[in-house]
């Protein structure tokens, strides 16, 4: 039998342990442990939760859990997943868990470090699971200020800037979250002048057409914040650049997708009306995030921004896909969720692998690594065709499927955006190539770069681990599209039954 | 006197038995080592606390002066609490100082006077109570006897106190000629007729505002703050400040509760400009003294929010808020008092590198700043949550989006101080402190409330259960 709350007691067990340890091995032992704990079970979950789906299990959540937590509120601790939280869980695993192998290195408070890390994922399961919206909200705010720390102690460059810009602009989309979220709540009935903070209530509810108007906007973009909607996508790339190895990975890998999973599951899943109504302003904006993110990559210089803008290009499409509200760009979306987790993941690696034995990240004074360093640099040339959307790799899939469902979209505007959006994968194989290019090939730059020693197990692992993720779910999308559909599925029914209602 | 009045004023009684033993131990002179009476005085208020958490009878003296229950027993032992974690704080500074007793005596009759005022029925007690209070806290101020500062604290704040009596003592005294009572139940009903009584009101008000040091009657609060020692600024903004906000919810609900309308107005102006100010103010500040008397007034704010929703859920927040805000600011206060003894260090930038040599100290403040600025998972999250939860009940977003956009210009400066503790490097960082053992407890005892109490939801459930009573 299936409990949730295991997976938040793991995290917590380890970041106990990680407390507790007497020296920097132990450290990273434990946390290591406690990550491929985590990864194991999330797998069950998966398993079981797919065998279940097969047997033919209709319920919109599986392994609802509900505890009442402070009564006179009406919140509870209500936790439940679905497919795509499923999704989401199994990515956190693998992300946290290569993250770890990664910073295996980390010198400087190692025992900190790793408790930050730990008590990140704390927040980003909790996040994935819950499904009141109170403790989904505690948990959204649980893994914003370890960032500031892991950024501000451990980060390279302008980390303090960085650092306070990042903290602060997610807590200002976690305000404008709240706000939206006590509107919503005081909107709900649930009898005897009670107001719920369940999501699965609400989402049977009528919510006012005129309350959904001002609440749409406050959720969508709070959560929007988080993963770098325009244009509140500025703390982005500095976030990424100066975030140590580990937490780039993370932020990039999960962190965004906080938002992302926001905007689907809070803001278009409860208030459909609104998000039709608002759907060309987010088509718009995500358009926007699309190209621009794309050509400012092309000006970039430095690896980590290199990928942090070309993330912000492919967040976009994340909220393109939602923004679509037909079924197979939602899908779309979901998928292009993991799959950016994974590649970017990846890609942060690699980048945390060059830079940790050339110490720059300048694209212009590196070259030639593949000589030296073959494992690395296939593993960045990896990471990088995936992110320009090389068949085979996750990212085809997930970009294909947001197209396709985007295209069901009739109305001329819809469909010029997605020519558009389309338009920027050339873009994207302009800086991606040139970037692999100019580091992996031609001459060696620097006499130094003859002497670097390539990647050790950890490393090894970490990326091999990462690179079957993306491949699995390139070669295989219906594996994921499987897993996810039955239940966008479910969202769609809220959407398109508001309209024909209305 | 019968065994009602030991009953019912169970709490006072013990408190004045404390005063008294103290004084006799002043007058016999019999133990000379500071350390031993320091320990004598922290058990017995460690068991003054205890004492307050069991056999509590409800009920009213003198016919309807004093009156007593569950919600005042509950804030009585908030008061109790903060001022044995306080006393544990101070040990490292006290123990060198020649004028130990009277501290200890000084500093138990403003509690008792809080005790009275908190549970008076009557403006006249209430009165009593409140002068009680604030007279010896202008003599505590000026406890760092060499310090010029702690002295002009001193002034400032009998100053200002005396002049917040004055209004609060006009405005009873026209409440008093007009309804020809001074008893609250009495009075409630009389009033709300005439302009006169609407000044009164405003009066009193206004004097309540000065104690609060809420926006624009929070001038004198800083310098006040800055010059006094630590632990009695800690007891200022903590202490003093929590039984100030009970005896107000009480004369906002009971005695003025036909002003709803017109003091939500007044409330909705002041929050409004007691948390922007006290934000805005609080960025600018070097001198943590001043930057957590600034932080503080924004905190009033809020709790004024959920006040002035007006329900019980407000009321049980706020008195929840004050609970959770006694532990975290306790705690800061108690690393920032530990540096102030050991060192004389009281500027944010001396605190960079803070973390170098010590870690448990680090992790106290940096826990107790987030329970402050409402970070999940310190109990300081559910508290602002459930303040803006329920002032956001009135259906005031405009109000609420303020004070929540607040709450991000609050995390601001704490971070900015978590930055100094954690990540500014310093040639020259403060040193590995040794705090004494009572110190570390009562860090401990904070750090414990600062995260577990948001989890504890009975506690907030007993809280809105009484308060509903």
């Amino acid at each position: 039998m299936i409990n949730l709350s295991i997976l938040l007691i793991i995290p917590l067990v380890t970041a106990v342990l990680v407390m507790l340890c007497r020296n920097a091995a132990q450290v990273r032992m434990t946390a290591l442990l406690g990550s491929v704990v985590q990864l194991g079970y999330s797998s069950l979950i998966m398993f079981d939760y797919m065998s279940q789906r097969a047997a033919g299990n209709k319920s919109p959540m599986l392994y609802e859990a509900k505890v009442s937590w402070f009564s006179n509120l009406n919140i509870e601790y209500y936790v439940g997943v679905d497919g795509i939280s499923v999704a989401m869980i199994m990515l956190t695993a693998v992300v946290v868990m290569t993250g770890i192998l990664i910073s295996w290195s980390v010198e400087k408070m190692t025992k900190e470090f790793f408790f930050l890390i730990v008590l990140l994922s704390f927040g980003a399961y909790g996040f994935f699971i819950s499904l009141d919206l109170f403790t989904m909200f505690f948990f959204l705010e649980v893994a914003v200020i370890p960032k500031f720390l892991l950024i501000g102690i451990w980060g390279s460059g302008k980390k303090e800037y960085s650092a306070m810009k990042l903290a602060l602009m997610l807590m200002g989309g976690s305000a404008l979250v709240l706000i939206g979220l006590l509107c919503l709540y005081f909107n709900t009935d649930a009898g005897n002048g009670m107001h719920t903070f369940d999501l699965m209530k609400i989402s049977h509810m009528h919510i006012s057409i005129e309350a959904q108007r001002f609440i749409f906007p406050l959720m969508f973009v709070g959560f929007g914040v988080f993963t770098a909607i325009f244009p509140f996508h500025t703390w982005a790339p500095d976030g990424h650049s100066s975030a140590p190895t580990a937490a780039s990975m993370f932020l990039a890998g999960i962190s965004m997708k906080l938002g992302g999973y926001g905007c689907l599951r809070v803001a278009a899943f409860l208030m459909p009306e609104a998000a039709h109504e608002y759907s060309w302003i987010i088509i718009l904006v995500s358009t926007i995030a699309i190209i621009y993110g794309a050509f400012a990559t092309l000006m970039q210089t430095d690896l980590k921004y290199i990928n942090a803008y070309s993330s912000v290009s492919h967040c976009g499409f994340v909220i393109f896909g939602i923004g679509m509200l037909t079924k197979t760009a939602i899908t779309g979306a979901v998928m292009q969720m993991v799959s950016h987790g994974l590649m970017t993941a990846l890609f942060f690696a690699a980048i945390g692998m060059i830079y940790e034995r050339t110490h720059t990240r300048q694209v212009a004074q590196l070259g030639g690594l593949l000589k030296t360093i073959p494992f690395i640099i296939t593993v960045f040339v990896i990471a990088g065709l995936c992110s320009l959307g090389l068949p085979g790799l996750s990212g085809f899939a997930a970009e294909m499927t947001v197209f396709m469902g985007s295209w069901q979209n009739p109305d001329t505007f819809y469909r010029v955006s997605t020519v558009l959006a389309c338009a920027s994968i050339v873009v994207t194989a302009v800086y991606i190539l040139r970037a692999v290019g100019s580091t992996g090939m031609g001459p060696i730059k620097n006499a130094d770069y003859l002497t670097f020693k390539d990647a050790r197990w950890n490393e090894k692992l970490a990326s091999v681990t990462l690179i079957l993720c993306i491949l699995a779910i390139g070669m295989a999308p219906f594996w994921l599209t499987n897993l996810i559909s039955p239940d966008t599925q479910i969202i769609m029914d809220n959407i398109s039954r508001s309209v024909v209602g209305r | 006197m019968g065994i009602e009045y030991l009953q019912i004023m169970k709490s006072e009684m013990i408190l004045t038995g404390i005063i008294f033993f103290l004084l006799f131990l002043k007058v016999w002179d019999g133990i000379k080592s500071n350390n031993s009476l320091l320990h004598i005085t922290n058990v017995l208020l460690f068991l003054n606390v205890v004492a307050g958490l069991f056999f509590n009878t409800n009920g009213e003296l003198f016919s309807g002066m004093f009156h007593t229950n569950n919600t005042l027993v509950l804030e009585k032992t908030i008061l109790n609490v903060g001022t044995f974690l306080i006393s544990m704080m101070a040990f490292d500074w006290l123990k060198d100082h020649k004028h130990l007793l009277e501290f200890y005596i000084l500093l138990l009759c403003t509690l008792l006077g809080m005790d009275f005022m908190i549970s008076s029925g009557n403006l006249l007690m209430f009165y009593l109570g409140l002068e009680l209070s604030s007279i010896p806290l202008a003599a505590l101020c000026n406890y760092d006897l060499h310090s010029i500062k702690s002295s002009e604290s001193a002034v400032k704040m009998i100053l200002s106190s005396a002049f917040a009596s004055c209004i609060l003592l006009f405005g009873i005294s026209m409440l008093y000629g007009t309804t020809g009572t001074l008893n609250f139940v009495e009075m409630a009903p009389l009033l709300g007729h005439g302009n006169l009584q609407t000044l009164a009101f405003i009066f009193v008000f206004a004097g309540f505002a000065f104690k609060l040091s809420s926006v624009p009657f929070h001038l004198w609060t800083a310098d006040v703050y800055e010059g006094a020692p630590v632990p009695v600024t800690a007891y200022l903004s903590v202490i003093s400040k929590a039984s100030i906000v009970f005896i107000f919810i009480t004369a906002l609900f009971q005695l003025f509760q036909n002003y709803g309308p017109m003091w939500y107005h007044m409330l909705y102006l002041s929050i409004l400009l007691t948390i922007t100010v006290g934000n805005l103010f609080a960025i600018r500040q070097d001198n943590i003294k001043r930057f957590l008397a600034f932080s503080s007034i924004a905190q009033v704010g809020y709790i004024l929010l959920g006040i002035s929703s007006g329900t019980i859920m407000g009321v049980s927040s706020a008195l929840f808020f004050l609970m959770v805000y006694t532990f975290s600011n306790l705690g800061a206060f108690g690393v920032i008092s530990l540096v102030a003894a050991k060192t004389g260090k009281d500027k944010i930038s001396d605190f960079k590198g803070f973390y170098t040599h010590n870690k448990f100290a680090s992790w106290v403040m940096a826990i107790c700043l987030f329970s402050l600025a409402g970070i999940p998972p310190t109990a300081g999250f559910f508290a602002k949550m459930f303040l803006v939860t329920a002032g956001a009940a009135k259906g005031n977003y405009w109000l609420i989006s303020i004070a929540v956009m607040n709450m991000v210009i609050s995390l601001f400066y704490y971070l900015k101080v978590v930055k100094a503790i954690f990540i500014d490097e310093n040639e020259r960082p403060i040193e590995k402190l040794h705090g004494s053992l009572s110190l570390k407890i009562a860090l401990t005892i904070c750090i414990f409330g600062a995260i577990t109490m948001g989890f504890a939801s009975g506690l907030f459930e007993y809280i809105n259960t009484i308060t509903g009573k």
